[in-house]
């Protein structure tokens, strides 16, 4: 008989994207913060999610930044690889300062290292200057 | 991008493709690989893409590039195909009118009136957004009430906040994304508010929209008035009953200034209407055969124009078919007509193609009217005799189910309508 450890685990529910059947992962957590068991799955990628979800979840980022001088006032951009979910927000928020100025290539990077998660920000289109240059303040 | 100006447009085509979305860029460009010569592309906006302009997020592409794109990558991407094939491409270039026999009178700031003999049209035009008048929400009518593709046109194209503070009527995947949107600009979004008893997008939206923001998704409920004199200053929601009837006795008010409606997409049918093409009352687009081709011959249609898909990807395959047969279309080279009438049965919406042959492999596209989980999908002859079934897992009405039909399952078939349904195992 020795001492007995504390069990106490919390559940997180997470739902699973992978396919359209949604299903509702459960994932134990230890006091220690180790994952003691994944439930609710219905195959390896849906395992797989909730570890990831649970433990460091991470997004893609879509917004627009301002543009002078083109087609329209705004630049589509992605963040080209995902970010921790966190810091999603944050990255909306430094991308609210910059301007860039047409043209702009498809892939041109308008951020390097974007709140320094290693992660650049990359222009989605071509934009052209727009010849009624002026317009588009 | 923008395609480089034609200079001089030609008095026949062989090919004339109404809208230079993904629909109409796929046909224009399966036209000429498929041999067609001269081909021309007529898109009213600025540039040609769509309303992938407008789509800034990712999951685009991931079946037909191998890539998970954003609209505007995957739109730029299909243009360059286009281009590379010497296919004309106008902007800011209207359709006013088809005629029977398919003369197509264009008008464009460029090029003024003209009227182009085609060969062969493809109906490309895409959809439009069910609007608060067609659902007749009662109440006020100040400004700050639209529709979600129209606040994402604002947004994402005119940097203009359609408000501060929203509410969002409809969980499709629009409505959904709209959210996020709003709150990575700074609005607060209150909550979504949903007819059904549930949702009606991706899971990936509900998490990455809702979820990831905490903004709440309220089903079997929706808005039963709308106030404010010049600018929108609430909403009344209320949950509905059984019968989707709203219980106005546990109705409530939310203070917000901006209302998105995300309450559906009709196919764009003007020119089919005046065309008096056989319409489908279920998708409200042109009927179509296994070709792409309506009612009338030498008519092809595709993309959301034919019906209301939700992956691109799958517009673009449609699309394939249709330019290729435009193309076998003027040089006589289609294959001999469809035998069999596909009818929707138990469970199922509706089905595009139309009909088929029994001869040929087909993808058949159709919607379920209510979710299920492990189901099947039967084929049965019009009395109900078996034909055909395939096991399935989960299907619900907001995502398309497509089924490979090929001609070794209807070897013992002889009639001329196959009915498919979606059943419980």
């Amino acid at each position: 008989m020795g001492s007995m450890s504390d069990k106490t685990v919390t559940t997180a529910t997470y739902l699973c994207i992978g396919c359209p059947l949604g299903c509702r992962l459960e994932v134990d957590e230890d006091t220690a913060g180790a994952i003691v068991e994944i439930r609710g799955f219905s195959c390896k990628r849906g395992k797989e999610y909730a570890a990831q979800e649970h433990t460091a979840p991470q997004r893609l980022v879509t917004t627009t930044v301002r543009v002078l001088g083109g087609l329209y006032p705004r630049l589509p951009v992605k963040t080209n690889a995902p970010v921790p979910k966190g810091l999603v927000m944050e990255v909306c928020r430094a991308l609210r300062q910059v301007t860039v100025e047409a043209p702009v290539q498809m892939g041109d990077v308008i951020v390097a290292d974007i709140v320094q998660t290693g992660t650049d920000v990359v222009a989605t289109r071509d934009l052209p200057t727009s010849e009624l240059r002026g317009m588009n303040k | 991008m923008i395609s480089p100006n034609v200079s001089h447009l030609r008095s026949r085509y062989d090919v004339v493709v109404v809208g230079g979305g993904p629909a109409g860029l796929g046909a224009a460009f399966s036209a000429r690989q498929a041999g067609a010569e001269h081909v021309l592309v007529v898109d009213r906006e600025q540039e040609a893409g769509g309303i992938l302009l407008q789509c800034i997020h990712s999951g685009f592409g991931l079946h037909h590039f191998g890539a998970e794109l954003t609209g505007p990558e995957y739109a730029q991407r299909v243009l360059e195909q286009v281009l590379e094939q010497e296919v004309d491409v106008i902007t800011d270039s209207y359709v006013m009118d088809v005629d029977r026999a398919r003369r197509v009178k264009v008008m464009s700031a460029q090029h003024g009136i003209q009227i182009i003999e085609a060969g062969a049209v493809v109906l490309a035009m895409g959809a439009r957004e069910r609007t608060r008048g067609a659902v007749r929400i009662p109440g006020a009518r100040p400004s700050g009430v639209l529709t979600a593709g129209l606040a994402q046109k604002f947004v994402n194209m005119m940097g203009l906040l359609p408000g501060r503070r929203a509410v969002i009527l409809g969980s499709g995947d629009i409505g959904l994304i709209m959210a996020r949107r709003l709150v990575l600009e700074g609005v607060e979004v209150e909550g979504v508010y949903e007819l059904m008893p549930h949702a009606n997008g991706l899971n990936r939206n509900i998490v990455q929209c809702l979820h990831d923001f905490d903004i709440p998704l309220h089903l079997s409920s929706t808005v039963v008035d709308i106030h404010g004199h010049e600018r929108l200053d609430r909403v009344t929601v209320a949950p509905v009953d059984g019968d989707l009837r709203p219980v106005l006795s546990q109705a409530r008010d939310i203070v917000c200034d901006t209302l998105l409606l995300s309450i559906g997409l009709i196919p764009d049918n003007e020119l089919a209407h005046q065309l008096r093409l056989r319409l489908d009352s279920v998708t409200r687009g042109p009927e179509v055969n296994s070709t792409m081709e309506t009612s009338l011959a030498g008519v092809f249609a595709c993309g959301n124009t034919v019906h209301i898909h939700d992956l691109v990807d799958f517009v673009s395959q449609e699309a394939m078919l249709a330019g290729r047969s435009a193309a076998q279309y003027v040089r006589d080279q289609l294959p001999p007509a469809d035998n069999v009438r596909l009818l929707p049965g138990e469970n199922v919406a509706y089905c595009v193609p139309h009909t088929i042959a029994t001869d040929r492999e087909h993808t058949v596209y159709m919607r379920v009217r209510k979710p299920l989980d492990l189901c099947r999908i039967r084929l049965a002859t019009s009395v109900g005799e078996f034909v055909y079934e395939k096991k399935l897992r989960y299907v619900f009405p907001a995502e398309m189910v497509n089924l490979t039909l090929r001609p070794r399952f209807l070897e013992k078939f002889h009639d001329d309508a196959l009915r498919v349904e979606v059943l419980p195992r």
